[in-house]
């Protein structure tokens, strides 16, 4: 990880989705024009499967589990979905997969927490062959479509396979982008800020505690604050793990990127922020209270309903500023895979292969509830032209997929992780000092780390 | 042949049975209604124990193969300051959510034992909170405890008083959340000592009105010594419900901010169910099942005292 990926267009990929987009199987139907695109290869090879898919509560877990009629029309296979809140489904299925016997065939994982702990149990069947195999995969679906990051989750290197196995299709990325209220900055005549320094010193002009607003706001709450802490993090050239694994997180990098959280957060937010997650944060955000907010890329939707918030139309939305090391945008996202256990792989591939199709990512990237790991999504014109959220909302989606880079490490005992580092970065916002926190913290996570590594 | 030699067990038994008259022992009559019960304590509180303690002697982490440990994972706990500080927050926590229910449910049932027109309906309105769903009340006390937009500043500015950061800031978690606990299970409190009042005789009143007693000496020497068992049964019951608390601290705060409210109930979920280390996890549930046993016995004896120093 720390490799910047560059998700931009291939022409292969453009060609490829436009030929599925023109193929056969048209089913059902599609959002804003998309017409659904199910080329000739035969989806009804496992009509009369029934399939236990687990799900992740949200909206693409929702979204999957709504359009399910549309997939048993497809291929005549039956689903039973079980849509679980994030938190408990994350421990239902690792028990589930631990006990050998899990009751999914499909399921439904959190790459940037459990991407390292499926591949070490080995819990997903490798798909890498169902992908070359064109009777089971449509044309347009191939691996060069996926942007970087999504095939850094997906695959799984091996001792025979050290490029990876494809343990599962990237389905939806999460990238951190700044959400700015375009009428707070103008009534201050406070430009929008291309760096890191400059949206510190727009924070500061705009906080304006008696009129009880406040130039920034983002996650204080320990274990939560670790993402919005990654995107600084990642922009003072941080790295999370050295080429050997061992941990980086107390060095020069993490020490500023602490200084600056601890300042932004405990000059220019709200009070109580310490206890913030993204829902009081949004909440201070859709209410006029804060003027820039960064968090995942998901939130425009309510941002830009009347009914839950006072901002509509005044939000602007925007790729993180530049950092003084680097320019990233921190990445988290899920995929879905097939249980290695599952006697029904084939079924269930061909549900993942639905489940990332061009019609569900268009269906997602178009209601703003979440962004496809696939470029020919993202990138076709009809999709784009169907997005119901500000062209601006888009764009910051596009130009995030070109400087992506991995908010989190790829470690088993991520919670740890976040729950240490986390709690070492909220101590700061009560004063404590960055440098002696994070390596109060760094020594408490490092035996953890090694433990794991060495299970 | 065999048989001048060997006596048969069957001519030992009659024998015996001649020699001394020993009753032979037959299931009970009244065994298969007690196995049933049997096997379901075995099965739902003996095993799950017995497993606990199982996993508490080995390192296990969820997906790995439990290797014994011995005592080390108990060892770990006092080097823990995670461990530690949950152990001070469970009873800050507890101690509070127990005394503040306990003081104003006795006064709420003073209240309410006293007529007063509409006091049935009212009773039922006071009672409403303990009905509701822990995780719901929870996430709407989230939404007034926020620093800048929930309703509780907004009252505390029509008085004017500052703002209060509540749930948002380390030192007021555990107090802040004490107030919902508060806010839930002080009609309890009032319902066993409004039990506890209605069962009272007059007399005592009646003779100490006629030597002059005013209300705090009737309350203070009558009231309250003839009430003290309801009111143990109640500190009981809140002590077991509080030190157990996990809804409405995950749903509001999570253990935060930081790790400031977290309890060993909070902490132990997060080992077990979030870290997937079994075995640590095991170890903190038999500490915290210690910890309540000798809670609820130092209840026990100061109730035990305290009815021996009642005249």
């Amino acid at each position: 990880m720390g490799e910047t990926f560059r998700g931009g267009l291939s022409r292969r990929s453009l060609l490829a989705s436009g030929a599925a987009a023109a193929g056969l199987g048209v089913i059902g139907t599609g959002s804003l024009g998309i017409r659904p695109a199910f080329a000739a290869m035969d989806w009804k090879r496992h009509a009369g499967t029934t399939l236990e898919v687990n799900l992740i509560k949200g909206p693409r877990g929702d979204l999957l589990h709504r359009s399910a009629a549309e997939f048993t029309a497809l291929t005549g296979i039956k689903v039973s979905s079980e849509v679980i809140p994030e938190q408990q489904q994350r421990q239902k299925i690792v028990i589930e997969l631990t006990s050998g016997r899990p009751s999914f065939d499909v399921v439904h994982l959190s790459y940037h927490v459990q991407k390292r702990q499926f591949d070490k149990a080995g819990w997903l069947a490798d798909l890498s062959g169902f992908m070359k195999d064109p009777n089971l995969t449509e044309s347009s679906l191939k691996e060069a479509d996926f942007s970087s990051a999504g095939l850094q989750y997906a695959k799984a290197p091996t001792p025979k396979t050290p490029n990876g196995e494809m343990r599962s299709l990237p389905m939806s990325v999460d990238y951190f982008i700044l959400y700015w209220n375009k009428e707070l900055f103008q009534k201050k005549n406070v430009a929008y800020p291309e760096t890191f320094d400059d949206m510190m010193r727009a924070a500061e002009t705009l906080t304006d505690p008696k009129a009880g607003t406040y130039g920034f706001v983002g996650r204080g709450l320990r274990n939560a604050n670790m993402a919005l802490w990654g995107a600084f993090f990642l922009a003072y050239g941080g790295r999370f793990l050295d080429d050997k694994g061992n941990l980086l997180i107390d060095g020069p990098e993490a020490v500023e990127a602490t200084k600056l959280y601890q300042r932004l957060l405990t000059k220019t937010a709200p009070p109580g922020v310490v206890g913030f997650n993204w829902m009081e944060s949004m909440a201070a955000f859709t209410q006029g209270r804060a003027a820039m907010w960064l968090d995942g890329v998901g939130w425009a939707p309510p941002l830009e309903d009347p009914n839950a918030s006072r901002v509509v139309g005044k939000v602007g939305y925007a790729v993180v500023p530049k950092g003084p090391k680097d320019h990233a945008a921190a990445t988290y996202g899920d995929g879905i895979g097939v249980a290695a256990a599952s006697p029904k792989k084939e079924a269930g591939y061909l549900y993942c292969q639905w489940a990332v199709s061009k019609v569900m990512g268009a269906r997602l990237l178009q209601a703003g509830g979440g962004v496809p790991f696939r470029d020919s999504i993202l990138s076709d014109a009809e999709v784009q032209q169907g997005v119901k959220m500000p062209r601006e909302w888009l764009d910051s989606v596009i130009g995030s997929a070109k400087i992506s880079k991995l908010g989190l490490p790829v470690v088993v005992p991520v919670a740890e992780f976040r729950d240490i580092v986390g709690s070492a970065v909220t101590a700061t916002l009560s004063g404590a000092d960055p440098a002696a926190e994070l390596k109060k913290a760094a020594e408490q996570y490092r035996p953890i780390l090694e433990r794991s590594e060495k299970a | 042949m065999a048989r001048a030699g060997l006596a048969s067990p069957a001519d030992d038994l009659s024998s015996a049975d001649e020699a001394a008259p020993v009753s032979r022992w037959r299931p009970p009559g009244y065994w298969p209604f007690v196995v049933p019960a049997l096997v379901v304590v075995v099965g739902v509180i003996v095993f799950p124990w017995a497993f606990t303690l199982w996993m508490s002697l080995h390192e296990w982490k969820v997906g790995a193969a439990p290797a014994f440990v011995g005592l080390s994972n108990y060892a770990r706990l006092p080097t823990d300051p995670r461990f530690l500080d949950a152990v001070w927050q469970t009873l800050a926590y507890t101690a509070l959510s127990v005394v503040l229910p306990l003081i104003l449910g006795t006064v709420a049932a003073c209240v309410f034992h006293a007529k007063f027109p509409l006091r049935g309906f009212l009773r039922g309105v006071f009672i409403l909170p303990m009905m509701a769903t822990p995780v719901a009340i929870a996430l709407v006390w989230t939404m007034m405890f926020h620093p800048q937009l929930g309703v509780l500043n907004y009252l505390l500015s029509l008085v004017g008083i500052p703002a209060q950061l509540w749930v948002f800031h380390p030192a007021t978690v555990i107090p802040s959340l004490v107030l919902v606990e508060t806010w839930q299970w002080t009609p309890l409190v009032m319902l066993i000592v409004l039990g506890g009042l209605a069962a009272l005789p007059t007399e005592p009143y009646e003779s100490a009105q006629i030597d002059g007693a005013s209300i705090w000496q009737m309350f203070r020497h009558i009231t309250l010594p003839l009430v003290a068992p309801f009111l143990f049964v109640a500190a009981m019951i809140r002590m077991i419900d509080a030190v157990k608390s996990f809804d409405i601290i995950f749903a509001i705060t999570q253990g935060g901010p930081g790790t400031a409210s977290e309890t060993i109930n909070i902490y132990l979920y997060s080992v077990a169910f979030a870290y997937y280390d079994v075995g640590y996890g095991s170890a903190i549930a038999v500490v915290f099942f210690l910890l309540i046993i000798a809670l609820a016995a130092a209840l026990l004896v100061v109730r035990k005292r305290t009815q021996g120093a009642v005249p």
